[in-house]
This record gives C-alpha cells, structure tokens and sequence, in this order.
C-alpha cells in the first residue's frame, strides 16, 4: 500500500508527539495529501477558529504517490485554515521534503496548540521530539535550514520552515523547505508562526513503511507517464528551457497579463522579465540571469529555475550572500513582483524573489500589494512621508526596499505584510484590492480569459491559478480549444479542472504534469500504486467530494455566495488595449450557470442530493 | 565490450530518479538513503553531480578487506559484495579514496555500486542523459564529438 498509514500528532501546547494509525477509510474516500488533510482539518477544527489562534491545526500531508518513481512524485501540502482568506488554506510545494517525510514512515503530521516557546519538530524515522528553537528564531529560513542540519551532524536532513515573515505575522508568509521550494500561497507560514513553531525537520530510512501495490503494473504506468511528458513540447521542451515563464510574452500577447494593479491587460515591460530575457546575456556583466534548470524530487520535468545575480546589481551591490545561485523568478513571481507593479528589471524581481525564499513570504501577495499601494501612492491618497520612500509605478528601488522591510515586518512593510485587501480598507479605498476572498490575483486577467475570471471567483482559497487552470483551454488548447471571451461551456470545464485538480494534488505528484498528462495518464499511476479499484469515475468522485468538502468549511466560517466575486475594476472597467480590448469578466453571466453544474443551490450551497451523492 | 557509468554533471537537473531506482534494485524501496549513487547538490554553484564507484582496476575497497568479501565479476568489471562473506568491519570504507563503499547499519553489511549485474538502474531511471553506461574504453567519445564539431574546418566558405 502506498500509504505509510500512521499519522503524526503533535501538540506543541503539550510538547507531546504521539503516533496513530491513519483513518484508512478517510484514505479511500479522499485519496491522500489535499484532500485527506481536508478532511481531517474539517472533522477536527471549528470553520470559525481565529486561524492564528491556538485552537488552529496545521498540516503536513503527502500523497500515495509521493517518495515513489512516479514523475514529480514528491509533492506534499499544507493544510490549515488560512489568515489572508478567513477560507480554507491549501498549499503545495515540491522539493524534497514531502518525500523525507513518506521515507521516515509519515503520511501526515497535525500539529496542534501552541508551544510556549520557540521549537522545530526533529523527524527520525519514528522518532519524533519538539527541539528548542530560541536561538533560530530571528533566523531566516536559510540559516535555519543550515543550522539545522549542522546540529545534528546530518546533511540529508531536509527541512521546511518559516523565516522572519513567518515570525512577524505576515498575512501571507509561506512555509519554505529545501531553501527555494515553498508551500507558498494564503499565509500558511504565518499559522505556524502563530504555533512558535520555527520548522519541521525530517530525515527518512525505512525500507518498509510503504509499498506500492503491484510493483510490474506501476512501472509500466510510470514509465508510459514520463514518455508522455518527455514528448509533450510544453513539458519536455518549453517548462525545461523556459521555466513557468515560458507564459510571460504568450499571456501578454494575447492582452491578458494585467499590470499596475490591473489598470492595464498588458505590460510594456513584459518581453525584460519574461522567460527569454533569463537566457539573454546582460550587457552589465556578459552574463545570462539563469544559470540552468533544476527539478523537485522525481520530477523529469524540471521547470524550477536558478538564478545568478549581476553581484553589481544595486539591490546587492555589497551584499555577497546573494551573488551566489538560488531559486530564480518564476513565472507567477516575475508577474507579482515586475508587472503588477510596473517594475521591469528583472535583477530586481530576481532579488525580491530570493528574500521571498529567504525569509518565507509569497511574492504574489506581496508584488500584487506593492501594486495596490502604487496605486494608492499614484492617487495621492499614499504619501512619500507615509510610506518612507517614493512609490512612484515601475519603481525597482522601492520594489527592492518594500522587500526589505515586508520580510521583517518593519515599517511601512508591516502594511504591505497584511495583503492589499486591508491595505486598500485602511486607506478608505477597498475597491482597489485585487484580490478575491482577500487573496491577491496571480497573473491572468480576469477580463481577458472569461475561465480565469469564474475560477477566481469560486476558488475555494481565494483568488488563484491552480484550482482549475482555465488557462490551458482558453490560450494552450488543453484538452480543448476554447475562446478566451467565450462564455459557454465554461463553467463545466471549470468544474471538470477543479476537480481533476484536487485529484492531482491529493496524489502526491505536480500540476503541472497536465500540460501533458490527462486522467487517463494518471488513473494507472494511482491504481498500480494503491489498493483497492480506482476507477477515473471513482477518482473524478474523488475530486468532486474534496471541493465540495472544502466549500462547506468555507461556508461554515462565514462565507457564502457574497464572496464568490471580483473586484469591480474586473466587473466593470473594460480592458484598454490588445486583443481583449473592451472586455470585462461577464461573471454574473456564468456563476449561476456554475452553482448549478456544481449541484449546488443558487445561494451556492450544496444541495442535499450533492452531498448524497458525494457521501458528505 | 566493457561498459561503465558514465556521469555528465551539466545535464543533471537533481530530481534523484536515480536514488530511487538503486534504491529500488536493491532494496524493493524508494527510500534513496539506502541508494548507492548520490546526487549532490552545490547550491550556490548551481550544480547537481550524481557520484557513484567507478570500479576501479586496481580497487583498494577490494584490496583491504580481510574476508575477501569483494570479488571482481569478470563480465562487467564491477567489483561487488558478497554479503554472506561480509562481516561489516568496514575496512574498505576507509581504503577506499572516494567514499563510494559505505556501511548499511540495517543488514550489518557494507553496499557498493555493483552495475546492476551489467543494466544499472540508474542510467535507465535518468531522464536526462546525466547517468549513461557506454563503452567503458571510450567514455568521452561525445564530449570528443562536442569539441570536434566546434573545429573550423573550412573557415573560407564563412
């Protein structure tokens, strides 16, 4: 079986660690990771808690598939109730923890309570301890990583763990492990923060904690999976030279990148940040931004990027700790961090994005907020003296320094740290957020790709990409073509991606191998792996119930069809220039449609008969 | 014709395929802590380098141990384990000059690179071409190839 089938429970208000089995029947009504944590949090935690109060759970999560040969097996999650959104809170990262954590014998770890001081939980196989972590806290997560693992004299120790975003209460601070991988969306990190705890550090070596089912099967299933992404030009040729990044001039060009906080659908600066100019030599130094591509645990896609800085750079200029390589700009962050905001040096974005690694912060949240407060600055509403510097649009200087500050929560960064949602509600001008249930858009304009609109509506954390990423039908034609203005057909495909995504990300293995892969790629993987008959009906069901599950947590906290919406620039400020010129996202034309694919009632409840049907 | 792994740095992108795969031929388990290539990771150099046994000719691991526990298999050249000979006293970890040769605590045994019986694992599982077996007389046939298209040959038709 693929599951290791014991459970983690921590309670740092105790400083106990206790092992018990896993709720295997949980296990075959939602498959692992993301959804079995979703269940787990629902049946365990009131939808109502504070999310930074004591009585909130945290939870590390593996997938069936992660630790195994199957592509990008080595995902995790982490699943809590979130502080951005108020809603339920679900991040995924790769690298190597995730399968540390299944090779020391864990499908999950709860950490519960709070402790009374600052602590790092040390995983050794089944030996579990609360270590006291005083002298790490201040520390980002690269000197704890380091420290960490110098302590106990064991370089393969991996480790996840906040820096000083994560201590400061930052609304969107991301929990990162293997120095440049993160679960980095909703605030995860600052939930842990809240728990005094530093870090979880995990080292693995049992041989028999888990087993995939029918070995012959799983590696025909697993072989015929890489050679379909190995063939596919988007993750055998584009996702590896290019990154995520690969997006950069393709979304501009079809008029659906929104830059200076969605004032505009396009970015003049697009072609300097995006996924090309990375290779480009700079004429500073002669010397390209990327260095080459790397990939998270038993991933043959390999999109990660990793950078070099010009060491001349005048955000590092006498600072050598970061002229060496590290984690480079993805797509989403060059968005956040360069476009959102008009910035469009991307030394700039690079080094934002490595304080966003260093010290655990979402460079989403944060660019899009940087952007909100340029507009504010922009009107006038926001001060030079306010703010402690110029926030003038395309600023690098102010980007660089807004890092800077965030990552500690000092001065006006302590602002830009709560999200652009309170932001823009203490300067007496909400509708200026871009956000959905108080998370900040990634980088599709909702106007220009009518999907991406209906998703961020009715994602379950807020507004986000990788819930149902609409952009593969609307721009790459997967699995169908559809037009980026078309309304129809939308909000089934949307409910098909939704639902297909929390099967993905409740297996153990990456999104992104669905630029290639479709179910039928997946469904063998995950029946040659478990036990039991794991039918793709069964897997769609699967995928079906957790969304339905994690709707009705968000219900149960306080939200409802009220939240299910945009932003009014989205709703009623038509796109300026390119192709989607003149568009706004015709939301009120597609969410009923939506709530009745979903079976829910046209308040956006799920009726009785749904959650009959999804055994809820 | 001999083969032997061949490693090519630049093209590992670090995804451990290869630990997993080793770790799976010899232990029936993912779990790559008990893999016998490892992928090093340089962080701030950017580099990933996959390090396994070269199998040397003359293999001081071989030389040093008191049970004569390790053997040469005549096809593959690989010098290799016999486990029920092997009494764990570790000697050969200290002969041998690249670490490569390590004690497993779990079966009191030490493991070793062993090529797989002549298919190592590893090469296969490798998604990028990093791990290759080839011809172990002409290892640097490509990175020879490499060069010797960069040769200028016949610069008046430029």
């Amino acid at each position: 079986m693929a599951w290791t089938k014991k459970v983690l429970r921590v309670n740092l208000t105790a400083g106990t660690c206790v092992a018990e089995p896993l709720n295997a029947e949980w296990a075959q009504d939602y498959l692992g990771q993301r959804g079995l944590a979703t269940k787990y949090l629902c049946a365990e935690v009131d939808p109502k808690v504070d999310p930074l109060a004591e009585a909130n759970k945290l939870i590390f999560v593996t997938g069936p598939l992660t630790g195994t040969m199957a592509a990008t097996g080595g995902r995790y999650s982490v699943v809590t109730k979130g502080p951005l959104t108020g809603a339920i809170a679900c991040s995924n990262s790769g690298g190597y923890f995730g399968a540390e954590l299944k090779f020391a014998g864990w499908d999950m770890v709860i950490l519960e309570g709070r402790s009374p001081k600052p602590v790092y939980l040390l995983i050794n196989d089944g030996k579990a301890e609360l270590v006291d972590a005083t002298h790490l806290w201040g520390k980002t997560t690269w000197h704890t990583e380091e420290t960490i693992k110098k302590a106990h004299q064991d370089p393969q120790i991996r480790v996840a763990s906040i820096g000083r975003a994560g201590e400061a209460g930052v609304l969107y601070a991301a929990i990162v492990n293997d120095l440049h991988r993160a679960a980095g969306r909703s605030g995860v990190g600052a939930v842990m923060g809240s728990k005094n705890l530093k870090a979880v550090a995990v080292r693995g070596t049992l041989t028999d904690a888990y087993q995939v089912a029918h070995p012959e099967a799983f590696f025909t299933a697993v072989d015929a999976g890489k050679a379909v992404l190995a063939a596919n030009g988007v993750t055998g040729v584009g996702l590896p030279t290019y990154g995520t990044q690969v997006l950069m001039n393709i979304i501009n060009e079809l008029g659906a990148l929104p830059s200076y906080n969605h004032r505009e659908g396009q970015f003049e600066g697009a072609n300097a940040i995006g996924g090309e100019a990375m290779h480009e030599k700079r004429p500073t130094d002669g010397k390209p931004n990327l260095v080459k591509n790397g990939a998270c645990f038993g991933c043959t896609i390999a999109c990660g990027r990793i950078s070099r800085m010009d060491p001349n750079h005048f955000s590092v200029k006498d600072k050598p700790q970061y002229h060496g390589a590290s984690g480079g700009v993805e797509y989403e962050a060059a968005w956040a961090l360069g476009a959102a905001n008009g910035v469009s040096d991307l030394e700039a974005l690079t080094y934002a994005n490595f304080l966003c690694n260093e010290d655990g912060f979402d460079p989403i949240s944060f660019g899009a907020t940087v952007g909100a407060a340029m507009e504010l600055y922009d009107l006038g509403i926001l001060t030079e003296a306010e703010v402690g510097l110029k926030l003038t649009w395309g600023s690098a200087e102010a980007l660089v320094k807004l890092a800077e500050w965030t990552a500690v929560g000092e001065g006006f960064g302590k602002l830009i740290g709560l999200g652009s949602k309170r932001l823009c509600a203490k300067y007496g001008r909400p509708e200026l957020s871009m956000t959905v249930k108080g998370q900040e858009f990634p980088a599709y304009d909702g106007r220009g790709l009518q999907g991406m609109g209906l998703q961020y509506a009715t994602s379950n954390r807020g507004a986000c990409h990788v819930r149902g990423y609409m952009v593969s039908p609307e721009v790459l034609g997967i699995p169908v073509k559809m037009e980026p203005q078309a309304i129809e057909g939308k909000p089934a495909m949307l409910k098909a991606f939704q639902d297909l995504t929390a099967v993905v990300d409740s297996a153990g293995i990456c999104l992104f191998t669905t630029f290639a892969w479709g179910l039928q790629d997946i469904q063998p993987q995950i029946q040659a792996a478990c036990e039991g008959d794991w039918s793709e009906e069964r897997l769609l069901l699967v995928g079906e119930r957790i969304w339905n599950l994690e709707r009705e947590f968000n219900l149960g906290a306080g939200l409802s069809k009220k939240d299910d919406t945009l932003p009014p620039r989205l709703l009623t400020e038509p796109l300026k220039t390119g192709p989607q010129k003149g568009a706004v996202c015709h939301l009120d034309k597609m969410l009923p449609e939506y709530y009745e694919v979903r079976g829910w009632s046209a308040d956006g409840v799920p009726t009785p008969a749904t959650r009959t049907r999804l055994s809820l | 014709m001999q083969k032997s792994l061949h490693i090519d740095p630049n093209k590992c992108t670090g995804c451990l395929q290869c630990e997993m795969a080793c770790a799976w031929e010899n232990h029936r388990s993912f779990t790559i802590a008990k893999s016998r290539i490892k992928v090093f990771s340089f962080h701030e150099e950017a580099r990933f380098v996959p390090y396994t046994c070269t199998q040397c000719d003359e293999a001081w691991c071989q030389l040093a141990c008191p049970t004569e526990a390790i053997k040469l298999d005549p096809v593959t050249g690989a010098k290799i384990v016999l486990d029920p000979t092997c009494v764990g006293c570790k000697v050969c970890t200290i002969a041998c000059p690249f670490g490569t040769i390590n004690y497993v605590a779990s079966t009191g045994k030490v493991q070793k690179c062993d090529l797989c019986g002549g298919a190592p694992a590893c090469a296969k599982a490798c998604p990028t071409g990093a791990i290759t077996f080839v011809d172990a007389d002409w290892t640097g046939l490509d990175k020879m190839r490499q060069w010797a298209g960069k040769t200028d040959t016949n610069p008046a038709t430029v």
